[in-house]
């Protein structure tokens, strides 16, 4: 496939100022990328839609959902369910082509339908798949894609605000793709709320045809090893979550923190670095490039607090947090801190709760 | 066979600092590193490379210190080190930086002979989109495979390649057609340590150094700032919350139940839920 | 083991490992440097200053693109009990000069220039690459490398021992002895970040003057040790350090004694409100001139802090060792030179050289205050500055008791603590150990 070509942004200048070219001027609408696999339909899909709802009130446009998948029932039921979560519109692109996740089969599908009813916005979640598909489209498309955004918002000129950690986690930045459409954005898991689903009937749904043959698309899936069940942590979504950082010192203390989400029936989480240090496998890392976290419960132990990992726990109900340096930003956003060693509280508070929690103590605890 | 490695050297952002005072980045002595997701890159490459024979060619983009990590690059056992730099180029964001190094890996192939496969890291710990991989691919016309966990058969005169690719739930097992790109997941490997004789031959061997012109790009203005879609406005500090955390005073009483009454005092009903859980153990 | 042979191959990417090589190179020999750390300056802690004058003689214009902090123009003693400190403050604008004589710098930027000029000069310089032994044949003679990197044995010449305090080369080939805990000190330190402008306010300064001030007295605890401040652009580094020997002898940490440092009320201002960016801690050679070992064999020589090359008392250490690898390298050329060999009889023109330099000459004259500072260290870290701070502030406070009886009570707190043998013996000795 030859270099795209598409006509730039006015050239010469850095596009500091919104200057939409002529053609871009007809691109209207929100976007979300509902994305499927194996009959599943992943949550953040409809997390986005919430997202997406909210910057199509303020730009007053149509929300529009993408589906795309399998010709059949598991595609249909998703195109319905995005009329609950705040759909005007749906356009599905249904062809037994797309059964396997390919990069070729979906990038073509997506942005054939997005270069066919142009919209301005366009959302995806930035999961493996999302990840995957949304630097093809981008590039296909030749336009701006900013990845992993803690927050989304419109600007009074209609411009998309996308913000996200810059600098490894330790500042805010917020970025604009002014002069080029669609606006591109992924967001994380778990970082936008979940909305209310509401009971709608299904509306407008405009098919697009996928328009390959297999073999068209040169990536052969050969199988799927499905994951063993008790290998996955649910710590995306628990409800109570205990995490360690660097300040348990050694890689054995992280015991503690497994003992105390043990007696809470808690998943356990850690900071990045742990994982880099190889303490801690990555699926447990919480925070920007790990898991976003919305817990009720979120105990804090030994860590700094940097922004990477802040904008992963910023949801939780209560974030406490156990360090030694009262000057850690984690005492910037968690709602309470105890200054003292992780390293002995930890152990005191697995039995504090183990003694609190026991059947024997109901008569303590408020009916 | 030849390999073409994306490599990127960022600073240990794990050490960043934001000033106390004016908000802005200390970058002042952050040491720089080869962004760790591309070691995990190098070793599949160098690995393919030692099974198979032929040369790994390490690429990135960046400044003049740049040239640090690919000397490291070499060291690990690299064959050939190229540093793409110039002015043109600050400021790009993926779209233009996957523009210069799609151009200057189409180079190393009119220089060098073509690329079989092109590896990148899954991500940057500074940019962390993970959208270089592919756009490279899609630049190059190149098909992509992204989150591999391990690479199977390698057919080279039939040139295709099998690979595992991580997915939501499992893993999938795709087989495509050289030449492609493939991002590695992390801890897929362990970047190996260098012998002797290639330590001695990286101190010395030569950084090939190319420039827009020398890369061979067409249109400058798809570089650096110029052809960046996307621009970022705006750059501060989280504020911190209203009100800071509530610091528990627990003297006299032991720590771990003073923290715990504050706990369900804020949260009653947690208390119950907690309880009804370890009911069930 | 690789085929290449080099001239002279050093281990250590120091102060003394860097002259050694820049020096090696800069006279056409054929240099392999080896530094574990991953780059050069990753393992080295210093306080730090850089002292121009030594410089100067391995790289005449190194102002132009060195990473300097500060220069010099006010050094202060501190001599402190828990509440107070008496000072001696000497600042001068003539440090304000064209080629200003001292600067604050930061090990980690200032090593990584240091390196790249060694590369530049043409040595061979490899990072992350751990010697663990030196080769040695039938003789003993050494006659290269062993190192962590799979078919790591190179051979040499020489080899340089640039090791470092706690270098293990030296003392696995039975060159030298462990160095003692009494002639070691730990030091820690941390990096205190502050706004250029809140550090020039502070400490008087204006552009890139510098100040640093060198305090003893109760910090210590009664141990032999000393702290210090040092002023750089946008941070104050400042530490505490303490022989080994007290340290296991009272129990005391040095982590302990570094943050009552901070809090002292003299010390606790000039910080407030900082960020602590790095803590780092480092054994430093305190033994002087008696605990020197062994500098030179059969293809070896020692030098920088792995032969003990610190002066102590003037806390100088990085010149000293700056000194000794370009001296070593001097030595080593000229015997090339000659197509000699590097036995130990030839290699012991660098000792030869290095005893008619300042540095031996001022180990020497200092050689006996190691010993009397630790021997006598609870007088002269506990009880005098407690005296003279009380003294001081007697003589300063006005409160209505006649002058003279003030320096009455004052002469008796010295003679009842000490006695007049006492005083007259300590200010004997301390002489004789000064000259």
């Amino acid at each position: 496939m030859s270099e795209p070509t598409k006509a730039a942004a006015p050239s010469g200048r850095a596009a500091t100022k919104k200057e939409l070219p002529e053609h871009f001027r007809g691109y209207k609408h929100v976007w979300v990328f509902v994305e499927q696999e194996r009959g599943q339909v992943h949550t953040v899909s409809w997390e986005l839609m919430g997202a997406g709802r909210k910057l199509a009130d303020k730009l007053k446009v149509d929300l529009a959902a993408v589906v795309i998948g399998p010709d059949g029932e598991a595609t249909r039921q998703a195109a319905n369910e995005a009329f609950c979560y705040g759909a005007d519109l749906v356009y599905v692109v249904a062809d037994d082509l797309l059964t396997d996740y390919r990069n070729e089969s979906y990038t073509k599908a997506l942005t054939d339908v997005v270069n066919t009813y142009k919209p301005e916005i366009l959302l995806l979640g930035a999961t493996t798949l999302g990840r995957d598909l949304a630097g093809s489209v981008a590039t296909t498309l030749l336009t701006g894609l900013t990845a992993d955004c803690t927050a989304l918002d419109v600007d009074a000129d209609g411009s998309l605000a996308a913000t996200r950690p810059t600098f490894g986690g330790s500042l805010m930045c917020t970025i604009y793709t002014l002069n080029y459409r669609p606006q591109m954005a992924t967001v994380r898991p778990r970082v936008m709320q979940m909305p209310e689903r509401l009971a709608r009937d299904p509306g407008r749904i405009v098919v697009h045809p996928l328009g390959l043959i297999e073999d068209d698309i040169v990536t052969k899936v050969l199988s799927f090893l499905p994951d063993r069940e008790s290998a996955k942590s649910n710590l995306a979504y628990a409800d109570v979550v205990v995490a360690g950082g660097l300040g348990l010192g050694s890689p054995e203390n992280f015991q503690l923190v497994r003992q105390l989400a043990s007696v809470l029936g808690a998943e356990y989480g850690c900071s990045r670095p742990l994982v880099q240090k190889g303490w801690v496998t990555s699926d447990r890392q919480i925070g920007q490039t790990g898991k976003t976290i919305r817990p009720k419960l979120y105990i804090a132990a030994g860590i700094s607090g940097a922004i990477q990992h802040r904008v992963g726990v910023e949801g939780a109900d209560l974030i406490v947090a156990i360090n030694t340096d009262k000057n850690a930003p984690i005492f910037d956003f968690a709602h309470v801190g105890i200054i003292t060693d992780a390293i002995r509280l930890l152990p005191a508070l697995t039995e504090a709760f183990r003694a609190r929690l026991s059947p024997h103590s109901r008569d303590r605890i408020a009916s | 066979m030849h390999i073409v490695v994306c490599i990127k050297q960022v600073p240990d952002s794990a050490q960043i600092r934001v000033h106390p005072v004016t908000n802005t980045i200390m970058r002042q002595g952050v040491p720089t590193i080869i962004n760790p997701y591309d070691l995990f890159a190098l070793e599949a490459a160098l690995e393919l490379r030692d099974k198979f024979g032929g040369e790994v060619t390490v690429l990135t983009m960046g400044p003049p210190s740049a040239e640090d990590s690919l000397r490291k690059a070499l060291t690990y056992g690299a064959d050939r080190a190229v540093l793409l730099t110039d002015r043109f180029f600050a400021g790009a964001d993926t779209l233009a930086t996957t523009y210069a190094l799609a151009t200057a890996i189409r180079k190393i192939g009119e220089t060098y002979g073509a690329p079989d496969i092109i590896f990148t890291g899954k991500q940057t710990i500074d940019g962390d989109t993970a959208q270089v991989g592919p756009g490279i691919a899609k630049r190059l016309g190149l098909l992509q495979l992204t989150y591999v966990a391990k690479i199977g058969a390698l057919d080279l005169a039939g040139r295709t390649i099998e690979a595992e690719r991580r997915s939501e739930g499992g893993v999938q097992i795709l087989r495509t057609r050289l030449p492609c790109l493939i991002s590695m997941l992390e801890a897929t490997n362990e970047i190996r340590r260098g012998a002797m004789k290639d330590a001695l031959r990286a101190a010395r061997a030569p950084i090939v150094k190319w420039s827009a012109q020398d890369a061979g790009v067409e249109d400058i203005s798809k570089c650096g700032l110029r052809g960046s879609p996307t621009i970022v406005k705006r750059v501060f500090a989280p504020s911190p919350r209203a009100e800071m955390a509530v610091l528990i005073d627990f003297a006299g009483r032991p720590p771990a139940e003073a923290l715990i009454e504050d706990i369900f005092k804020r949260q009653p009903k947690l208390e119950a839920e907690l309880a009804a859980l370890a009911r069930g153990f | 083991m690789i085929e290449e042979r080099f001239d002279v191959i050093v281990v250590g990417a120091g102060m003394a490992g860097n002259a050694c090589a820049l020096t090696l190179a800069q006279r056409g020999l054929k240099v392999l440097q080896l530094e574990r750390g991953e780059y050069s300056g990753s393992k080295n802690v210093q306080g730090a200053i850089l002292y121009a004058d030594m410089l100067e003689k391995l790289i005449p214009d190194f102002r132009e693109d060195a990473p300097l902090e500060r220069h010099l123009v006010e050094q202060r003693f501190w001599m402190m009990d828990d509440r107070a400190h008496v000072g001696l403050h000497y600042r001068s604008d003539d440090f304000n000069e064209e080629r200003p004589n001292r600067y604050t710098i930061i090990r980690a930027q200032f090593d990584k220039w240091f390196s790249s000029k060694v590369r530049e000069a043409g040595a061979t310089v490899l990072c992350e690459t751990t010697v663990t032994e030196l080769a040695q044949d039938a003789y003993g003679k050494v006659i290269g490398v062993r190192t962590d990197r799979h078919d790591g044995e190179v051979h040499a010449d020489v080899v340089v021992l640039a090791e470092g305090v706690n270098g293990l080369l030296g003392t696995r080939a039975d060159l030298r002895a462990r160095p003692k805990p009494d002639n070691v000190a730990l030091a820690v330190k941390e990096m205190h970040f502050l706004p250029r402008e809140t550090i020039e306010a502070r400490f008087n300064l204006t552009g890139d003057e510098g100040t640093v001030i060198e305090a003893a007295g109760t910090i210590s605890r009664g141990m032999t040790g000393m702290g210090f401040i040092y002023a750089n652009k946008e941070c104050v580094s400042l530490g505490i350090g303490c022989l080994v020997a007290d340290f296991q002898k009272t129990g005391e940490t040095p982590y302990g004694l570094l943050e009552r440092f901070k809090q002292h009320p003299s010390v606790a201002p000039l910080i407030e409100g900082s960020e602590v960016k790095e803590y780092s801690a480092h054994l430093i050679p305190e033994g002087g001139y008696n605990a020197i070992p062994q500098l030179y064999g059969e293809g070896w020589v020692v030098v920088g802090d792995a032969a003990q090359l610190n002066n102590a008392i003037h806390r100088e250490g990085s010149n000293l060792a700056m000194t000794s690898g370009r001296i070593a390298a001097e030595a080593i050329f000229q015997v090339k030179s000659r197509k000699d060999p590097m036995t130990a009889e030839n290699l012991s023109l660098y000792k030869k050289m290095l005893d008619g330099s300042f540095v031996i000459k001022d180990l020497k004259k200092y050689k006996d205050m190691p010993q009397l500072l630790h021997i006598q260290s609870q007088n002269f870290f506990l009880t005098y500055p407690q005296l003279v701070s009380k003294a001081m502030q007697n003589f300063v406070r006005v409160d209505g008791t006649p002058k003279v009886d003030k320096e009455k009570t004052m002469l008796r707190s010295f003679v009842k603590a000490r006695s007049w043998t006492g005083l007259f013996g300590d200010a004997f000795r301390f002489a004789r150990a000064w000259r």
